[in-house]
């Protein structure tokens, strides 16, 4: 397979070039930072909240075979078929069978990074089947034939312009039509008629319940239940991480959830399955595709604990200002920045870097992942096994030969600041000083502070 | 009380004013301040771009030259940060652990170790405050604004006790400004764009400077301010708190 290499820079430079669409998109995002704030800190046992999510986490990845398991055989017991899927392909494959056994030419689908991830879509639909995803942002996405750019607002980089202009292009409506409510009633006729006519749908999981078998899907739109209470199939993907041992437990994780994502106090339907309907059949696959591989590396197995909320997306400086298709992975902004290197580190070498390490999606993350500590240890990795441009690298070597000793370090300052203050500006602002740019040099001074010691202290 | 005084590479050679500042202001207070003179960097620059293997030698010569003190303070949260946190790398020795443990950021030594109650400052301005973000989310040196915990702040007291100042408040108390180390060159277009809304805010609400624990965090935003031809100024927290303008 070719990976091509991801150049955050470059994309976000491209996203920079609209300023003003730049700033709307960091105030939406922020807007929604804000309403977490207010959502969390109504509740006083907030933190508490966040420590026993963590720790619920830490016991399930540690004890991960044995919930499987127990899931698995409770799951059977309700009447659900478990299937077990290594990677994407076997997922593919999986679902196309199923399809094919029921004669499905049309699924319809609701909310699922996982199947994303798969890139389930083109390839059902080289098989002849159409998808259609039912989650209004991301219907709006799959019409332009774009990926989502935020796991829980994939259309957060549109305008409501931007709709009008492809719900006119694809669905037909009047050019121009930008008023909300009106695109919502065409987007609500529209996904209708896709319902009624489904043979098939196929929903991702939020939390699977290993003492019941049973899963958990959060939406706001209600879609996951339409869908799967008009088709005769539901097939629901997992990830192995997506278990909690106990229903006692779910209560923990929809509370940080939904405030984490939107500021709301819960999602406007929670809906539990925990078997198929009379007559029809519901089909659970449970998805590995490289989580086990994550979770044996002690380092980065915490960011299993992801239970997909956005938050760490909404509050980083750095997404909000270079967009979510500026990391060219499903998962996008710092938690995609921790998940993707370990899928391909040569590929997404360049998205640990896309951060300050300002530690804020840490501070957010309901489940505690230490996401910029993660971003940091990455960074190391990537520099030793070479990923990194060769150039920087020596660069740091040669800093480390200069700061290691002393007298050649005060002898190069020297050299330095004489060198900013003689040569003319336009020598260091040119295309290559990517520091000039946008910003001024210091003013070089007279003496270090190091020289101004000697000549007063001593 | 013996201190030593840690003088970041980048404030030695370009912000001196600040080590001079530190320097003035805990003699003041009444420290006996000594500056060893082999110093040169704490690393980090190597590090956060993911050589950490290759600061190893630099880090050493940190040590080396702090081993002998009981409280070393520098003008940087993020320098200090990072001996404290990334220090773990090098080779634990008891030299090591000792610089490790009695390394301190300016603000934090005032409050927490000298706990000053009063201080012979003047700033008589409107000055809007940067939280550098190794300082805030890294140290915890005041509340932050992801978590829900009651307020604190390690350095507005401090601020308080200057006289004549007046703070600002900001739309966004502790957003990073964009400076991230290499992350100002390698993320230039994100970087400039993240430092150039951190100054709209200070500008909006009526700040006439940017004070911070950082002077990393200062140079990009000076730099930005100068490049816009805005009359706002910076001004590293030391300088402000050993200020004596009437
Ligand atoms: S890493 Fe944490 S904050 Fe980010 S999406 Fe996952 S759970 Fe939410």
């Amino acid at each position: 397979m070719i990976s091509e290499y991801i150049d955050h820079p470059k994309e976000a430079d491209n996203f920079n070039e609209d300023f003003q669409r730049t700033t709307w998109h960091d105030e939406t995002l922020w807007f929604i930072r804000e309403k977490r704030d207010k959502a969390t800190k109504s509740l006083p046992e907030w933190e508490e909240l966040r420590d026993m999510a963590a720790a619920i986490k830490s016991n399930v990845l540690s004890n991960l075979d044995d919930y499987l398991i127990e899931f698995e055989t409770n799951a059977i017991k309700n009447g659900i078929q478990v299937h077990w899927a290594l990677n994407a392909e076997d997922h593919n494959k999986i679902v196309h069978n199923i399809l094919l056994k029921h004669k499905v030419k049309k699924m319809v689908k609701s909310k699922s990074m996982l199947t994303e991830d798969c890139h389930l879509n083109q390839y059902l639909e080289s098989k002849g089947i159409e998808v259609i995803d039912t989650d209004l942002g991301e219907r709006i996405v799959q019409l332009d034939n774009q990926p989502p750019s935020h796991i829980v607002l994939p259309a957060i980089h549109l305008k409501k312009e931007d709709v009008g202009e492809i719900f006119h292009k694809h669905l037909g409506t009047e050019k121009g039509m930008s008023n909300p409510q009106a695109l919502t009633e065409t987007a609500r006729i529209h996904l209708r008629e896709q319902f009624l006519s489904g043979g098939a749908a196929l929903t991702g999981v939020n939390f699977a319940i290993a003492e019941t078998g049973g899963i958990a899907i959060c939406t706001n739109e209600g879609n996951a239940d339409l869908g799967v209470h008009l088709a005769p199939v539901h097939i629901a993907s997992m990830g192995i991480e997506k278990i909690i041992p106990k229903l006692e437990h779910l209560g923990v994780f929809t509370r940080v959830l939904t405030r984490s994502a939107t500021g709301q106090p819960i999602t406007a339907f929670t809906s539990h399955y925990h078997g198929p309907r009379k007559g029809a059949e519901m089909h659970i696959i449970i998805v590995d595709a490289g989580r086990s591989e994550q979770l044996g590396r002690e380092d980065f197995r915490k960011s299993l604990n992801c239970i997909r909320c956005g938050a760490c997306m909404n509050t980083c400086p750095v997404y909000r200002r270079s967009g979510g298709h500026s990391y060219g992975y499903t998962v996008p902004g710092p938690i995609g920045s921790i998940l993707s290197p370990g899928i391909d580190l040569k590929k997404y070498s360049s998205l640990p870097f896309a951060s300050t390490l300002c530690g804020s999606c840490s501070d957010v993350c309901p489940v505690k992942i230490d996401i910029h500590t993660q971003l940091y240890k990455w960074r190391q990795i990537i520099a030793k096994e070479g990923k990194m441009p060769f150039a920087k690298k020596q660069g740091m070597k040669l800093m480390n030969y200069v700061f290691s000793r002393p007298s050649l370090y005060r002898l190069l300052g020297k050299v330095g600041r004489n060198v900013l203050g003689i040569l003319p500006r336009f020598m260091m602002y040119n295309s290559l000083n990517a520091w000039g740019k946008a910003r001024e040099l210091p003013t070089p001074p007279k003496e270090s502070f190091r020289e101004w010691y000697l000549r007063n202290k001593k | 009380m013996k201190v030593a005084l840690f003088v970041p590479c980048y404030i030695d050679q370009f912000y001196p004013q600040v080590a001079i500042a530190t320097m003035e202001l805990l003699t003041k207070l009444g420290c006996n301040v000594d500056f060893p003179l082999n110093q040169t960097c704490c690393g980090q620059p190597m590090a956060n771009s993911g050589c950490e293997k290759d600061a190893i030698s630099t880090g050493m010569n940190l040590v080396a030259n702090f081993t002998g003190y009981d409280y070393i303070v520098g003008p940087s949260g993020s320098c200090v940060l990072h001996v404290r946190e990334h220090y773990s790398k090098l080779p634990q020795t008891k030299e090591v652990t000792k610089v490790r443990n009695n390394i301190y950021e300016l603000s934090e030594f005032l409050t927490d170790i000298l706990q000053i109650q009063s201080l012979e400052a003047n700033f008589p301005f409107k000055v809007g405050l940067h939280q550098s973000c190794h300082g805030q989310r890294g140290m915890r040196l005041s509340q932050c604004s992801e978590l829900n915990q009651p307020y604190y702040s390690k350095i507005v007291p401090l601020l308080k006790l200057v006289k004549g100042i007046e703070l600002i408040e900001l739309d966004r108390k502790d957003e990073c400004c964009g400076f991230g180390g290499t992350f100002c060159v390698s993320e230039e277009a994100v970087s400039a764009r993240m430092g150039i809304d951190r100054i709209n805010d200070h500008i909006k609400n009526g700040a006439q400077y940017i004070t911070a624990g950082d002077s990393s965090c200062l140079m990009h935003l000076e730099g930005l301010l100068k490049r816009k031809g805005s009359s706002v100024r910076i001004i590293h927290l030391a300088e402000l708190l050993n200020s004596s303008i009437n």
